[in-house]
C-alpha cells in the first residue's frame, strides 16, 4: 500500500510522458491536421482569416491539453467544483455584461480572445458531477437530497444558458449531465418517467420557444417550405453532401461551399463542406476517427481506479459523441437546426478549449490511471 | 472493507451502465452512416443535379434569324454586324459616373438615360443592359480606348437584321423590332427564345413566318456563386440559324416596279399565269424598312405617317379599289357564257343611254356606232357593256367574277391585312344594305363601278386566269417544298387540272364552260392593245417576242356632275384627291403567254394615259428575265 502511494506521488515526467495515451494523442493531432486543411478549404484554397486563427488557436490549446495531462488526476478531482462555480460565475457575468452579437448575448472579451463560458460549462459540469458521484455513497444514490442537489448543479447553468439566448448549449450541456446521472446509478425508472413527462409537456414547452426557434423546428419537418428564407440552410447543406457521392469533388473542389452557396461554413456546417470534397469514404473515415477517440477515452476510464476518473471519462466520451451526433444529424437534416459545433474541426475557440481541456484531462486520468482518490 | 465493496459496486454500477451507452452509440453511428449512404450514393444523381442547377446558369443569346431570298438567291432581308455597347449593373460601381461617362462619350440623351436608369431596376443584377444597339465604328473605338476607365461595360459585336434593298420589298416583307409584351406572350416559339435585345418580326412575311426564321438561341453557361456572380465560363451551345426563306419573287422586276411608280402612289403585281409565282408586288410609295430596327426617330416616323400617299398601306393586297373598265372582259366572258350575246352581237352607242330617266354616260360623248364585242372592248365602250350587263343581270355576273377570285382573298392567310374586296349580287345588297338591288346599279357594275372593289392583286389573277385559258391558279409568294415546274404547271392545266399544293391533289378546276369564249376575250383584250383605236393602242410593241394583251381601266373617285362633264376639264386642274384612278391589267406574250400584271395608279388620270405605257416597260424587262428564271426553277429547294 505504501509503495503504491509512493509510485502515485513521485511519478516522473518521463514516466508521465511514456503514460501518455498515444492513441488517443495522434488522433487527436491527425483531427486537427484535418481540420486546418478544411479551414483552408472554405477559405477558398487560401490561408486566410479563419485558417490562420484556428491553427494558432491549435498551437495554443494542443500545448495546453498536455500541460493539463501533466498534473496528476487527483488534482482536478480537487478543482472540480471550484472550477464548476468559477464557470457559473463567468455565466453570470456574460448575462450582464458580455457582447451581443446577432441577438444573443453568450460572449465575454478576454483580450486576446472571445471566450463563451457555456462551452467551458459543458466540460466543467462533468467535471463537477463526477466528483459529486464520486463521493456519494452508492445507497444515496437515489435519496431526495442527492437528487435534489444533482438536478440543481445541472439547472443552473442551463438556466443562464438559455437566456442567452442558447438552446443548443443547453441541450448539450444538459445531456452531459445526464448522463453521469445514468452512469452513477440512478434509478432507471426516473429517466423513463422523466422521458414520458419530457414528450407529455413537449407541446407546452414548444409554446414558450422563440419565434425563430418554432421556426427551426417547422423547418426541420418540412425544409421546403421556404426554401430560400428558414429552409435554405438545410437544403443547401444536404445538397452540398448528397453531390459528394463516393468520392467526393476532391480537395478544394467542393462547388456549394466555394461558390458560397453554404451557410455557415466554417462552424457548425464544417462537416458538409467536408463531405462535399471527400465524399462518403471521407465522411465515414472521418466518423471512424471520432470512434477511435472516443473508444479510447472509454477504454482510460474502463482502467482508471477511481470512479471520478471513470465517470468523467465515460461522461465526456458521450459528451463528445453527443456533439457528434447533434451536429451531423442537424446538417444531415435528421434534426431541426441548433447551433451545435463538430469537435475540433469547427472554427470557434472556446469550444476547442473546451474540448483541448477535456481532452487534457482525459490523458491525465491515463497517466495516472492506477490514483485512488478517497 | 465495507467502503471498499461500496467502491467496487458502485464501479459495477458505472461499467455496466457504460454498457448499455456503448451499445446505444453504436447503433446512433450506424444510423447516421445509413443517413450518409442514402444522400451521397442513392440520392447522389439528384443531388448533384441540384448542385449543378445552384452554380450553373444559362445565357441565352438573341437567335440568328435564317435569311429571306428572293427567287435567284439574292439575300433581300439578311443579317448585318453590329457594335453594341452593353452594360451589367453587377460589375459596375459607380452606376451614375458611368452613365455620365457614357453620355458624353456617345451623345446619349436625356431620355436614353432615364430609360436606362428605369432597365437597370426592373432587370436582373446580371443581365446586360443594351445602352445602344448600333454604334457607329468610331464610337466603338472611343468606347474601347476608354474602356479602362468603364468598368462594367462590355463593348459587343452582334448581328442585326439588315434589308440590302432598303424599300424594295418593304410591302413583302415587313419588318423586325423588339416584341412587346403582348406579342411573347402570344407566340409561344418567341416566348421560349425571348431574349432581351431580340427582335421579332412586325408585319408582312417576318411576321408571319416569324416561327420558320427565328432559329435558336445560343447558350452561353457560367458558373455563378450565392450572390449570382459569374465565376467562369463553361461551355458554349451553339444555336442555329433560322430557316432560310425563298420566294417567287424577282428582284429585278420589284426594282423596276419601284422606279415606275416613283413619287407616284399606287400598285403594281406581276404573277407568272401557270404556277401562279407572284414575281413582284411592289406597293408605292415604300419606305425603308432598316429605320425600324434600332427605334425609328420620331421625325422620320411622322414623315412616313403624315405622308399623303399614304406608304404604310400596302395597296396591292389592302388598297380597295373599283375596277373600272378592266372589268370588262370578265363582264364579256360572264355573258358569252352565259349565252346572252355572241360575237356578232352589236349595240348602238350615241354616247349615252336612259333607263327609267337616269342617263348613263360613256366616257365619249359622240358615242362609238354600232360596236361589237370586239370593237366595244377595244375602244372601252360603256354603252355597250351597260346593255350587256343589262341583259345578263348582276347575279350572273357575280358568279363568273368570283370565279375568277374577286371577292376573294388571293394570298390566303399569308398576309393578314390582305382585303377581300368585293364584288355584289342581289342576295348581298339585301343582307347588308336592307334595300332591293335596282337595274341601274347592274348597268354601273357592268363598267367596273358601284360597289365593287377589288384588290390590285386580285385584277392581276383575275387577268391571269383568263390569260392561261381559263384555269384556276393559286398564287403564291413563298417557293414550296415542292414547287411545280413551268411546263408541269402548264400541261396539267391544259389537260383541265390544277395540282393544288396544299392537298397535294391534282383538281379539275376549269373556270370555263366553253374555252372558246376565253378566246374570244383574249382577242378583244389583244384588239383592245395592239389595234388602231384600242384604248392602249399608243403603249403596244409590235415585236411578237414581248407583244401584250391588256385592258384599260379609269376609275371614278367621285360622280362626275353634269358641270363637270360638260367643262371637260384636264387632269393638272382636277384636284389630286378628286381625279380617277388609272388602271391597266395585261398579260404577254400574246402567243404563249407566261406573265399578267395588274397597275393601279392612284388619281393618276386614265388608265391609257397614266398606267398603260408603265405596261410596255415592264413587259420588255419580264420577258427578257424569263428564260434566266426558267433556269432557276430547279434551284435549291427550301422547305417552309
Amino acid at each position: 500500500m505504501f509503495q503504491h502511494d509512493r509510485l502515485n506521488s513521485e511519478i516522473t515526467l518521463f514516466q508521465k510522458i511514456r503514460n501518455l495515451d498515444y492513441i488517443l494523442l495522434i488522433s487527436v493531432i491527425l483531427l486537427s491536421v484535418l481540420s486546418v486543411f478544411v479551414m483552408y478549404s472554405t477559405d477558398g484554397g487560401e490561408i486566410l482569416f479563419h485558417t490562420k486563427n484556428h491553427f494558432v488557436k491549435l498551437a495554443i490549446f494542443f500545448p495546453l491539453m498536455i500541460f493539463i495531462a501533466f498534473f496528476n488526476i487527483k488534482l482536478w478531482h480537487n478543482f472540480s467544483y471550484i472550477i464548476y462555480l468559477i464557470v457559473i460565475l463567468l455565466l453570470i457575468y456574460v448575462s450582464f455584461f458580455g457582447i451581443k452579437s446577432s441577438g444573443s448575448q453568450r460572449w465575454m472579451d478576454l483580450y486576446l480572445f472571445v471566450l463563451q463560458p457555456s462551452e467551458l460549462m459543458k466540460v466543467a459540469i462533468i467535471m463537477c458531477l463526477a466528483k459529486y458521484f464520486h463521493r456519494l455513497k452508492i445507497e444515496n444514490v437515489n435519496s431526495f437530497t442527492s437528487i435534489t442537489i444533482v438536478l440543481s448543479i445541472i439547472i443552473i447553468p442551463i438556466i443562464f444558458v438559455i437566456s442567452q439566448p442558447d438552446l443548443g448549449t443547453s441541450i448539450l450541456i444538459a445531456l452531459s449531465g445526464l448522463i453521469i446521472l445514468w452512469l452513477g446509478g440512478m434509478k432507471i425508472k426516473y429517466f423513463i418517467y422523466s422521458f414520458i413527462t419530457f414528450l407529455i409537456s413537449l407541446p407546452f414547452i414548444i409554446s414558450f420557444l422563440k419565434p425563430y426557434q418554432k421556426l427551426r423546428i417547422l423547418t426541420f419537418l418540412d425544409p421546403d417550405r421556404d426554401p430560400l428564407g428558414a429552409g435554405y440552410q438545410i437544403i443547401q447543406s444536404k445538397i452540398a453532401i448528397g453531390s459528394g457521392g463516393l468520392n467526393g469533388k476532391g480537395f478544394l473542389k467542393g462547388t456549394q461551399s466555394y461558390l458560397d452557396f453554404l451557410p455557415e461554413k466554417h462552424t457548425d456546417f464544417i462537416f458538409t463542406l467536408f463531405s462535399e470534397e471527400f465524399g462518403f469514404i471521407g465522411s465515414v473515415g472521418l466518423l471512424i476517427l471520432y470512434s477511435i477517440i472516443i473508444f479510447r477515452i472509454v477504454r482510460i476510464g474502463a482502467i482508471s481506479r477511481s470512479n471520478f476518473a471513470r465517470l468523467f471519462c465515460f461522461g465526456y466520451a458521450f459528451a463528445i459523441f453527443i456533439y457528434i451526433v447533434v451536429n451531423l444529424s442537424m446538417v444531415l437534416g435528421l434534426l431541426p437546426i441548433v447551433g451545435s459545433p463538430l469537435p475540433i474541426m469547427s472554427y470557434g475557440g472556446s469550444s476547442m478549449l473546451a474540448t483541448m481541456i477535456g481532452f487534457g484531462i482525459v490523458l491525465s486520468a491515463k497517466i495516472n490511471h492506477k490514483q485512488i482518490i478517497a | 472493507m465495507i467502503k471498499s465493496n461500496s467502491g467496487i459496486r458502485k464501479t459495477d454500477v458505472i461499467n455496466r451502465r457504460m454498457f448499455i451507452i456503448g451499445a446505444a452509440k453504436v447503433v446512433v453511428f450506424v444510423g447516421i452512416v445509413a443517413r450518409l449512404f442514402s444522400l451521397q450514393i442513392n440520392e447522389n444523381k439528384k443531388y448533384l443535379t441540384l448542385s449543378d442547377k445552384n452554380r450553373i446558369r444559362e445565357w441565352k443569346l438573341p437567335p440568328t434569324r435564317g435569311n429571306i431570298v428572293d427567287y435567284f438567291g439574292n439575300v433581300i432581308a439578311g443579317n448585318l454586324k453590329v457594335y453594341q455597347l452593353h452594360i451589367i449593373p453587377e460589375q459596375v460601381e459607380n452606376f451614375n459616373y458611368l452613365l455620365v461617362r457614357l453620355k458624353n462619350l456617345l451623345n446619349l440623351s436625356d431620355k436614353r438615360i432615364a430609360r436606362i436608369n428605369k432597365l437597370k431596376t426592373e432587370l436582373k443584377p446580371w443581365d446586360s443592359i443594351i445602352v445602344s444597339e448600333n454604334l457607329s465604328w468610331s464610337q466603338f473605338v472611343k468606347i474601347n480606348n476608354y474602356l479602362y476607365d468603364l468598368v462594367g461595360v462590355k463593348p459587343v459585336m452582334t448581328i442585326s437584321r439588315n434589308y440590302p434593298f432598303n424599300d424594295v420589298y418593304t410591302h413583302v416583307l415587313g419588318y423586325v423590332s423588339q416584341p412587346n409584351e403582348q406579342e411573347i406572350l402570344e407566340n409561344e416559339t418567341i416566348k421560349a427564345r425571348f431574349v432581351p435585345g431580340m427582335k421579332i418580326g412586325k408585319l408582312g412575311l417576318e411576321k408571319k413566318l416569324e416561327n420558320h426564321l427565328i432559329g435558336t438561341n445560343a447558350i452561353q453557361r457560367y458558373e455563378v456563386n450565392a450572390y449570382g456572380k459569374r465565376i467562369n465560363q463553361l461551355e458554349h451551345q451553339k444555336g442555329e440559324q433560322g430557316s432560310k426563306i425563298r420566294l417567287t419573287l424577282d428582284t429585278e422586276i420589284q426594282k423596276a416596279c419601284g422606279e415606275f411608280l416613283n413619287e407616284k402612289a399606287g400598285s403594281i403585281s406581276v404573277m407568272d399565269i401557270y404556277t401562279g409565282d407572284i414575281i413582284a408586288m411592289y406597293s408605292s410609295p415604300s419606305y425603308n424598312p432598316n429605320s425600324f430596327l434600332f427605334g425609328i426617330s420620331q421625325d422620320e416616323w411622322q414623315l412616313i405617317r403624315n405622308n399623303p400617299l399614304k406608304p404604310l398601306i400596302n395597296k396591292t393586297l389592302s388598297g380597295l379599289y373599283s375596277p373600272g373598265s378592266t372589268i370588262k372582259p370578265i363582264v364579256a366572258l360572264s355573258a358569252l357564257e352565259n349565252k346572252v350575246i355572241d360575237t356578232k352581237f352589236k349595240v348602238k352607242c350615241t354616247g349615252k343611254i336612259e333607263l327609267y330617266g337616269q342617263t348613263f354616260h360613256c366616257w365619249k360623248e359622240k358615242g362609238h356606232g354600232w360596236v361589237s364585242l370586239k370593237n366595244a372592248m377595244k375602244q372601252s365602250c360603256d354603252t355597250y357593256f351597260y346593255e350587256v350587263a343589262r341583259l345578263l343581270g348582276v347575279d350572273r355576273l357575280n358568279i363568273t367574277a368570283e370565279k375568277f377570285g374577286l371577292g376573294k382573298k388571293v394570298l390566303g392567310d399569308y398576309f393578314d391585312i390582305e382585303k377581300k374586296g368585293l364584288f355584289p349580287n342581289t342576295k348581298w345588297k339585301k343582307n347588308n344594305l336592307g334595300k332591293g338591288w335596282v337595274l341601274g346599279e347592274t348597268l354601273i357594275t357592268g363598267i367596273g363601278q358601284g360597289y365593287t372593289q377589288t384588290t390590285p392583286l386580285q385584277l392581276c389573277m383575275m387577268t391571269a386566269q383568263i390569260a392561261n385559258g381559263g384555269y384556276a391558279i393559286k398564287p403564291k409568294i413563298v417557293v414550296d417544298s415542292n414547287p411545280i415546274s413551268y411546263e408541269g404547271a402548264k400541261q396539267s392545266m391544259e389537260s383541265g387540272l390544277l395540282f393544288d399544293t396544299d392537298s397535294e391533289e391534282l383538281l379539275d378546276k376549269k373556270l370555263f364552260k366553253n374555252q372558246k369564249n376565253i378566246k374570244i376575250v383574249q382577242e378583244a383584250m389583244f384588239a383592245s392593245t395592239n389595234e388602231r383605236f384600242g384604248t392602249s393602242y399608243k403603249s403596244r410593241i409590235d415585236d411578237p417576242k414581248y407583244q401584250f394583251a391588256g385592258k384599260t381601266g379609269t376609275a371614278q373617285v367621285k360622280r362626275i356632275s353634269k358641270r363637270e362633264r360638260e367643262l371637260d376639264l384636264e387632269l393638272e386642274q382636277i384636284p389630286y384627291k378628286d381625279r380617277d384612278h388609272a388602271l391597266y391589267i395585261a398579260y404577254g406574250p400574246y402567243v404563249n403567254p407566261r406573265y399578267a400584271l395588274s397597275i393601279i395608279i392612284e388619281h393618276g388620270g386614265s388608265g391609257s394615259k397614266a398606267a398603260a405605257p408603265i405596261a410596255k416597260k415592264l413587259f420588255k424587262l419580264i420577258i427578257d428575265r424569263h428564260d434566266l428564271r426558267n433556269k432557276q426553277s430547279n434551284f435549291e429547294r427550301i422547305t417552309v
